[in-house]
């Protein structure tokens, strides 16, 4: 009696979590359908299938309007987000090292002031930050999105790395400072190959983040040309009087599909960030 | 000598080169700008020409004759009150259920995180447009339960439900920080409270939420902060309509900074949202010596 009663419970508790689970993934694979079909298709069926898989859709769509294709959105957006993504790992690691592991007047100060910075809005600093940006010429540019990465301007990283590295051994550094080595010595060769979970964790992140952005795109990025995906799709879904859904969700469906490789190359290190460090969307 | 004093000693000095980016960072693309938007909030500063000083002008208009500016006010402090508990309810209770030996967890976990992956982006915000129209998919299958349809988009009494529907959809990040979180709670208390008579809920909500206190006052803040400054999914899914009833705080600095340029003024919202992310965070910690429980606490 009792075990069945356990069972039972057991059983629509997995029913419980299969129910959320679809409406978790039912949107995605719905999309994936949606770009092989018709647009009346789209609003006139039911079926989760196409009747017949086209792929009219991805080749009106990749060509875009216009000069430009949605190649150069893609290398665009690389171009964009890869530097981006680099540059904030490099310094932010750096920056780590210099409060993790050396001791200097004013340092703990300079900490508090960087985790103040974590809880600082974005909304109070954009419009002095584009100002500023206008007046470098720097608009229309990657070098507002590159510029910030390498001047560490994303505390989160930097507070993460610090936990990282202060919880290494101090006695690593010391020995290979007994064999001569300087202080970008140790960090290049000792420390860096150490921190590798915590440099792959903030990297996917900052990919995700800069990848999925489209505010600061908007603002900085005017001329079609340089646009990065998140620009071209809400442009295909404007430029045209008939909004053709089944090319947008083609397109779109292809936005996602980059990040989705990566996360499933690198679940763990996903996983992981989020579990010890607290990072969210 | 000592070797470790050798060491410390000698490196001390260097630290600096070291923070150096950060510190270049700090005080040119965080500290400038942060005062600067007090100053210009209080100038009728345009892009296009020099800043004058209006004292507290810009405020004034914002709280009495900037009707539309009250409204956002008021649709983005519902917009937080639908999504952060949403999210922090289904996220601590998803967590709460995979918390044991499961078969598949990996995959159970992998596919209640996709959503978080891209559900910010101009893809998904689209898609959501997309399935959420008159003729669109969500009314086509309620129509098969015979359910009367739903404008999910064009009622302004619904419109907001829909866009929050997109940020709770996203609960997965969150629940994988309280399942790492659950993981923590040692199971010999657990046990203890079942030897001493306590059932599953009671055990839940005396032994295992005072545990995981601190994450949840950590995801509440963050959450909420998130909310108050969303854009992405108004801006693309309804543009702020319905008779503006997605009309977020976000989406009207964005076009007061930069459609209209108007720097002064949108400065004087932005301070709106911070001062309101400030008293909401300060409210939040003044009240946690009351229910967040350290480990490390006697």
């Amino acid at each position: 009696m009792n075990y069945s009663k356990k069972r039972f419970g057991l059983i629509l508790s997995y029913f419980i979590i299969f129910i959320i689970g679809i409406f978790m993934v039912y949107p995605i694979i719905w999309m994936f359908f949606a770009t092989f079909k018709s647009n009346n298709e789209i609003f006139g069926s039911l079926k989760l299938l196409p009747n017949h898989f086209s792929l009219d859709s991805y080749i009106k769509g990749w060509k875009s309007v216009g000069d430009t294709t949605y190649t150069n959105y893609f290398i665009n957006t690389f171009l964009l987000v890869v530097p981006t993504t680099l540059f904030t790992i490099c310094s932010s690691s750096f920056v780590a090292y210099g409060f993790a592991r050396f001791k200097f007047p004013g340092k703990k100060i300079m900490f508090s002031i960087l985790i103040a910075t974590l809880m600082l809005p974005n909304a109070v600093v954009i419009i002095p930050r584009y100002v500023l940006f206008n007046q470098f010429h720097w608009i229309d540019s990657y070098l507002p999105f590159y510029v910030p990465a390498l001047l560490s301007c994303y505390p989160f990283f930097v507070f993460m790395m610090v936990q990282f590295i202060r919880g290494l051994p101090t006695e690593l550094d010391e020995s290979a400072y007994i064999d001569g080595c300087g202080s970008f010595r140790i960090f290049c060769s000792i420390l860096m190959p150490l921190m590798k979970p915590a440099l792959f964790s903030a990297g996917l992140f900052q990919f995700m983040w800069t990848y999925n952005d489209y505010f600061n795109p908007l603002i900085f990025i005017n001329s079609v040309t340089k646009y990065p995906i998140s620009l071209a799709l809400r442009m295909t879904m404007d430029g045209e009087s008939v909004v053709q859904w089944n090319v947008i969700m083609a397109m779109a469906f292809l936005a996602v599909i980059p990040l989705m490789v990566l996360f499933f190359s690198a679940q763990k290190y996903f996983v992981d960030g989020i579990a010890t460090t607290g990072l969210k969307d | 000598m000592n070797i470790k004093k050798i060491f410390s000693k000698k490196k001390r000095y260097e630290g600096y080169i070291y923070i150096l980016p950060w510190l270049i960072g700090f005080l040119l693309l965080q500290l400038y700008p942060f005062i600067s938007s007090i100053y210009y909030s209080f100038t009728d500063y345009h892009i296009a020409s020099a800043p004058h000083w209006v004292g507290l002008q810009n405020y004034i208009k914002l709280f009495t004759t900037d009707t539309e500016f009250l409204n956002s006010l008021k649709v983005t402090f519902l917009f937080a009150l639908y999504t952060v508990p949403g999210k922090l309810i289904l996220s601590l209770a998803v967590a709460v259920f995979l918390n044991r030996s499961i078969k598949g967890i990996n995959y159970i976990r992998t596919v209640f995180y996709l959503p978080s992956l891209f559900g910010g982006s101009v893809a998904i915000a689209l898609l959501w447009k997309l399935m959420f129209m008159d003729t669109g998919v969500i009314n086509q299958i309620l129509k098969i339960f015979s359910l009367p349809s739903v404008q999910w988009l064009g009622d302004p009494k619904v419109s907001l439900f829909t866009i929050s529907l997109l940020e709770i959809w996203q609960f997965g990040s969150s629940m994988v920080m309280f399942l790492a979180a659950l993981k923590q709670v040692p199971s010999s208390v657990m046990e203890a409270a079942y030897i001493d008579g306590a059932g599953k809920i009671r055990a839940f909500f005396s032994v295992t939420v005072p545990y995981i206190t601190s994450i949840i006052f950590f995801n509440l803040i963050m959450q909420t902060i998130n909310a108050l400054q969303n854009f992405t999914s108004a801006f693309v899914i309804t543009k702020g309509g319905p008779l503006k009833s997605t009309y977020l705080l976000g989406l009207k600095l964005y076009n007061e900074g930069f459609a209209y340029y108007k720097m002064g003024y949108a400065s004087a919202i932005s301070w709106v949202i911070f001062a309101i992310i400030m008293v909401i965070t300060l409210i939040f910690f003044k009240t946690s010596s009351s229910w967040v429980f350290y480990e490390d606490e006697k």
